[in-house]
């Protein structure tokens, strides 16, 4: 009686916050129905025939929880999703409110949430997760967290509320990570990367967080970096090591702003997959919807043919049109993440226009220290010109000048409105624009572009 | 003329872009012509106390500063006083500035002994106390001059007599949150909690401390003056969206937007 009311409710909150054009309508609805209903979240979770699978981590969230549902619709299954990454417990809560009827049935067979990384004990709690993914830790807003560690902390109690029979599906290249996970009872699913282009021999970057052994101490010795801190890393002192991981991606072949493919080598078998998403990120992220694909006995061929239909998320890789150009949106919002960014591009182009919008609101973090983690000193040499705007643009035109760019390479524009219109103009025959922003500077900037009609807006995702 | 810069523990105190202040003090060098070393200091790395002529140290996470403190203190403290004493220059911020004094005590476990170089200490008011996060300004103490920045820190330092404050804050809280002073300083020993970086935005500090190393070698030097026009807009805009007012460097008129672009 109280779930039906609060399934009424968010209906109604939902509804009007679509009508209004408040905004998405993707939290307001959750946080209303578990006021009614505190219970709402665990009742109707427990409900899904197929169960849970919660997908956590500083990068890759949304993407990963895209591939999955793609994965998971190509098997024929009905998916409850917290689409649009509201990743709180509101989100979660409106996302179930949507996917059940007035009696409290779901209407899906199978619940797929991306989680906040500092929400994971409670969404752990609420739905009981068959399956757990966690992708990464990286130094991520840490004016709103504190510290990486207490991150790794929260994971930590999340993993030991865990049911035992839940599905672990880990990063076994993040040290940080695959020690967390290490002390699960139940069955485990880790993937990872055998193979890097150009990863052999590659420096840890400045952005790198964990070098550190979290057993006794000693640096880290890597035979292999693929992003960050990640890749095939051994400690000297205890011999802690990465372990080759159950899902393994090989033949890691990427394509600039077209895509990338891989092989994944799982259960004996071989999974050719290809997929429109650029960047080694990405490469990581579908393998991580694999991983927890398989976990859910989904066959191999519907992995490939899921992870192929798979278009990006809003401003992951999306392609926009700029009246007779394109250009690729890449959300940028911490140090690893912007390098991997900026390889992409700089793969893609030899010298490229780029847009780089830099805000610092909560949902971006207030602190813009981080830009000084990423290592702009790619664009020295190659970038032909940057226009930087939002919040903190003269910040990121400073960064610009210490990385080596001459101030004629670098323009500053407040509105994403005038921004957007000299980065076109600097834009030459058959040229793509490639835009950085940050969360809220995205979102901005795809205000910006639907109300020119270049993008829909994302609330009719 | 040679700038002789050790950053110490690069990969390990270098939370939050810490090492943009040791590309600021290189390239703002460079672009006086004076050459530039920079030489690190990792765990277990001696340090000489006349290598070396402007000491930087970052900040780090409990489980970071807790590795480093012990070989600040036995590995390189002997050096690093010697340096200091001699005017050498040291820019030590968040925790690296709660390491320069006398002990920090976190919210749990043992007190971690710092290098005693900065009469202070730093305590840790508990788990459940409220961070200290967000945009600060501070007025320096004397001659006024600003420092804009960001603070995100659990301890509370509290100055003895030897140590003076920086200046005092404008925005933000600063040492504790109490007498709002920010910073401290002794001799050519600078540390601060406006943590990573710090210098880009500064760069009065930044030549401050340039020309404190240079003195120890080459005697009083003065530095040429670069236009800074890049730094003082984003200096002006950060202490816009700090919320202070009337601020003014040369050359940066308030145009930074206050409602998102
Ligand atoms: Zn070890």
């Amino acid at each position: 009686m109280r779930d039906a009311a609060a399934i009424a409710a968010a209906r109604l909150a939902a509804s009007l916050s679509r009508l209004t054009r408040m905004g998405g309508g993707t939290t307001l609805p959750g946080r209303i129905a578990t006021v009614i209903s505190p219970g709402l979240v665990a009742g109707l979770s427990s409900r899904l025939a197929r169960g849970v699978v919660l997908i956590s981590g500083t990068n890759g969230k949304t993407t990963t929880a895209r591939s999955l549902a793609g994965i998971l619709e190509a098997a024929g299954l009905a998916v409850v999703h917290n689409r649009a990454g509201a990743n709180l417990l509101s989100g979660i809560a409106t996302a179930l409110a949507r996917g059940a009827t007035l009696r409290g049935r779901m209407r899906g067979e199978v619940g797929l949430f991306e989680v906040d990384e500092a929400t994971l004990p409670a969404a752990v709690e609420a739905t009981r997760p068959c399956v757990v993914v966690l992708l990464n830790l990286f130094r991520d807003q840490l004016d709103r967290y504190g510290e990486i560690d207490l991150i790794a902390e929260r994971w930590r109690r999340a993993l030991a509320a865990l049911p035992s029979e839940s599905t672990l599906v880990y990063n076994a290249d993040d040290p940080m990570v695959a020690d967390l996970c290490r002390d699960h009872a139940g069955p485990v699913r880790a993937f990872g990367l055998e193979e890097a282009p150009h990863g052999e021999g590659r420096a840890l970057e400045h952005a790198a967080d964990a070098r550190y052994c979290y057993r006794c101490g000693r640096p880290y010795e890597y035979t292999l970096v693929t992003l960050g801190h990640m890749g095939h890393y051994r400690c000297p002192g205890c011999g802690a090591a990465r372990a080759t991981p159950q899902v393994c991606a090989r033949e890691v072949r990427l394509r600039g702003a077209d895509g990338s493919s891989a092989t994944l080598v799982a259960d004996g078998s071989a999974i050719p997959v290809s997929t429109v998403l650029p960047g080694l990120y990405n490469v990581y992220d579908v393998t991580a919807a694999a991983a927890a694909a398989l976990a859910l006995g989904i066959a191999p061929a519907t992995v490939a043919s899921g992870i192929a239909a798979t278009a990006p998320a809003f401003g992951r890789g999306e392609r926009v049109d700029l009246g007779g150009c394109e250009a690729l949106m890449l959300l940028a919002k911490n140090p690893a993440g912007f390098n991997e960014v900026l390889r992409t591009v700089l793969l893609a182009e030899a010298s490229p226009v780029v847009l780089i919008a830099i805000n610092d609101l909560i949902a971006d973090g207030r602190d813009i220290s981080w830009l000084w983690d990423v290592d702009f000193e790619m664009l020295r040499d190659s970038a032909r010109a940057v226009v930087v705007t939002g919040l903190r643009a003269e910040d990121m035109a400073l960064r610009l000048k210490y990385a080596g760019l001459s101030a004629e390479r670098v323009s500053v524009e407040h509105e994403g409105d005038t921004a957007l219109d000299r980065a076109r103009r600097l834009l030459r025959e058959g040229e793509r624009l490639y835009i950085l922003p940050t969360y809220t500077a995205m979102l901005h900037l795809r205000a910006t572009l639907t109300r020119r009609g270049a993008v829909r807006g994302f609330w009719k995702e | 003329m040679e700038l002789r810069i050790c950053h110490l523990y690069p990969d390990l105190l270098n939370l939050y872009g810490d090492r943009g202040n040791v590309t600021t003090l290189a390239r703002r060098a460079q672009w006086r012509g004076i050459a530039v070393r920079v030489i690190e200091a990792r765990l277990d790395d001696p340090v000489d106390p006349d290598a070396s002529d402007l000491f930087f140290i970052g900040g780090g996470e409990d489980r970071q500063q807790r590795l480093a403190a012990p070989d600040l203190c036995g590995v390189k403290g002997p050096a690093l006083r010697e340096a200091a004493q001699a005017g050498a220059a040291v820019l030590a911020v968040c925790g690296g500035y709660q390491l320069l004094g006398h002990y920090y005590r976190p919210a749990g476990g043992p007190d971690l002994i710092g290098l005693g170089l900065l009469d202070l200490h730093t305590v840790h008011p508990g788990p459940g106390s409220r961070r200290i996060i967000g945009n600060i300004v501070v007025k320096e103490t004397g001659a006024g001059r600003i420092l804009v920045g960001f603070e995100n820190h659990g301890g509370r330092t509290y100055l003895g007599p030897k140590a003076r404050p920086i200046g005092t804050a404008i925005v933000g809280s600063g040492n504790n949150g109490a007498d709002r002073k920010e910073g401290a300083v002794w001799k050519s020993v600078y540390g601060t909690y406006l943590h990573g970086p710090l210098l880009p935005k500064n760069p009065w500090l930044a030549d401050e401390l340039t020309a404190a190393a240079l003195r120890r070698r080459y005697g009083d030097i003065v530095l040429e003056p670069l236009p800074d026009l890049e730094e003082h807009r984003a200096a002006t805009a950060a202490a816009i969206r700090a919320g202070a007012r009337g601020l003014a460097w040369p050359g940066a008129r308030a145009q930074a937007p206050e409602r998102p672009a």
